[in-house]
């Protein structure tokens, strides 16, 4: 089998192509003077990006208000989830890794059961638990409640609740490795709780937080079906761009996936150097 | 158990964060559309309970051969990307090495980590029918006008099944990745041909991951909306759609809990027949994944 066969060679060959040509296209279509991201090839420009508007008839994505807003919305919803992610997940790594009670077992399965439901199912469940809280909530306090509406805060929630389990595995995987007798040397040489938690546990855990907050980052970025069933008015990019490629998009779409694209791929190659000097 | 009161508040404490995300983000709400999907409306602002939302799936023709639909070709794109995925998985755990075999699996990841709307967008770029295809189909001569390649099953399949692949390739080289030359060495000398060891010693091997493969392709395949709304435009009818329908657009929200604990239904029963068909369990399976 250590000798692959022509036919096996143009497979692979064949499969790479398939795998890289829709990305290839809406990175090059991103650059042509056209009002439609379709062939023939008009020219190259940078219009898409940076235009004001008069060339192409549409401002460029790194001008106009509506691409600009919607990528400030994607921020304003995973920073947060990214932050929430990295504190809760590294609780939850400690309940799965040191401690020790009764019904262990259940809790380490009921924090994976998120991996298996639906996008849209946990979307549709934390869109109508909330709106049914909000609406006791504010015959009972007699106040408007928008948060719990939605929104970019339910938005979060939402996101919050699958991408936890992903931080939290991530977290637990490396303390899983760390050599307790470390913290134990340390207590044995005077130091207090806080103080080993500070200089010797976290400073390990250091490189699967930030993996954990990068992987968040990127998860939160780019969901889609969740985050679909919880948006109001404010739509982060994902939903920016569907609405955009539901009407016959311009080639502005191509731009913002294009920078999409550099952006996750620097924030994938930040991951992978931080997964590679953990090892 | 020294200091037993202090423990406990420390694990409290410690598992406070997981009861809270747990019952407030996924018990509680799924509670909420159970109940919820049980609930008729008998008169304006007024409900009760009963199956009616149930009933109204069975009997709309539209609602269950969509939800059918879902989930014949959910199966069907996890056998193809299963087929598909295979040979290169095989590659890169028995045959590429060192830089190679590393590359070629970072180049697998690549796509992935790009949004799903964005892979569509290429997709819808290059099928449509003033499109990629299209046009170079027309300048070399093998068709004579415009050719639309988007919105039929076929398209939905492709997206789909492109969507999954990487879902597929990873569990299958870690699964293949531990397989000993040693074995596949006597079952050559042993007198097998390539398809009988491929089929009674690889294959076997390869189970696991199999198994973790199939079943993350299938529950993203049938989760997923963007993918066959864009690409199936009218034609798509995907369950997920359905669901956003009710809920969104018609406001119907028992209707679409109904329809949301079918879907979640449909999902958990394939997962578990997967699982004890093969006798494996959920959690050496996401470890796989």
């Amino acid at each position: 089998m250590n000798r692959p066969s022509l036919s096996w060679k143009l497979y692979i060959a064949a499969f790479y192509l398939f795998l890289f040509a829709p990305l290839l296209v809406v990175a090059i279509f991103a650059f042509n003077a056209s009002p439609f991201p379709s062939p023939p090839w008009r020219g190259f420009t940078l219009e898409w990006f940076t235009g004001s508007g008069t060339v192409v008839g549409k401002p460029g994505v790194l001008v106009d208000p509506i691409w600009l807003e919607s990528i400030g919305n994607s921020f304003r919803v995973a920073i947060p989830v990214a932050l929430l992610a990295v504190l809760l997940g590294t609780v939850n790594a400690w309940v799965l890794e040191r401690a020790e009670f009764r019904g262990k077992t259940f809790v380490a399965m009921m924090m994976l059961w998120p991996l298996v439901i639906p996008g849209v199912v946990l979307g549709i469940s934390i869109l109508a638990f909330f709106s049914r809280v909000a609406n006791g909530l504010e015959d009972w306090l007699q106040t408007d409640l928008d948060f719990l509406r939605p929104g970019l805060p339910l938005v979060v929630l939402g996101q919050l609740s699958f991408i936890l389990t992903i931080a939290t595995l991530i977290i637990a995987a490396r303390l899983r490795k760390f050599d307790r007798s470390l913290e134990e040397a340390a207590f044995d040489l005077g130091a207090s709780r806080a103080r080993v938690l500070r200089t010797v546990t976290l400073p390990f855990l250091s490189p699967a937080l930030i993996g954990a907050g990068l992987v968040a980052l990127l998860m939160s970025f780019e969901n889609f079906n969740t985050t679909l069933m919880l948006v109001g008015s404010e739509a982060p990019l994902p939903i920016a761009m569907y609405g955009q490629m539901r009407e016959g998009a311009s080639p502005a779409i191509n731009a913002v996936s294009l920078l999409l694209m550099l952006g996750v791929g620097g924030i994938a190659s930040v991951f992978a150097l931080t997964s590679k000097a953990e090892r | 158990m020294t200091g037993k009161p202090a423990q406990r508040l420390t694990l409290f404490l410690l598992l406070a964060p997981a009861i809270l995300w747990l019952g407030l983000l996924i018990v509680l709400p799924h509670v909420e559309i159970l109940v919820l999907s049980f609930s008729e409306r008998v008169a304006p602002r007024v409900y009760a309970f009963g199956f009616g939302n149930y009933l109204e799936f069975f009997t709309e023709p539209l609602y269950w051969r969509t939800f059918a639909r879902t989930a014949f070709m959910s199966i069907l794109v996890t056998a193809l990307t299963l087929v598909l995925a295979f040979p290169i998985a095989l590659y890169i755990a028995r045959v590429a090495q060192g830089r190679l075999k590393a590359m070629l699996l970072l180049l697998c990841l690549l796509p992935f980590w790009v949004s799903e709307l964005v892979r569509t967008l290429g997709w819808m770029i290059l099928l449509r029918e003033t499109g990629v295809i299209s046009y170079m189909l027309r300048s070399i001569g093998l068709a004579g006008q415009p050719v639309e390649l988007l919105y039929n099953d076929g398209a939905v399949i492709l997206g789909l099944v492109y969507g999954g692949l990487l879902f597929m390739i990873v569990p299958l080289a870690n699964a293949l990745e531990s397989l000993e030359p040693a074995v596949v060495e006597a079952g050559y000398d042993l007198g097998g041909s390539r398809w009988t060891v491929l089929r009674r010693i690889v294959i076997p091997h390869a189970m696991p991951g199999i198994v973790a493969g199939c079943i993350i392709v299938f529950m993203l395949t049938v989760g997923n909306f963007a993918t066959p709304v864009l690409l199936g435009g009218k034609n798509g009818l995907w369950f997920t759609e359905q669901i956003y329908a009710q809920f969104i657009t018609r406001f119907n929200w028992p209707q679409g809990a109904a329809f949301g604990m079918l879907l979640l239904l449909l999902s958990s029963a394939i997962v578990w027949l997967g699982l004890r068909l093969t006798g494996q369990s959920l959690g050496t399976t996401l470890k796989q994944a």
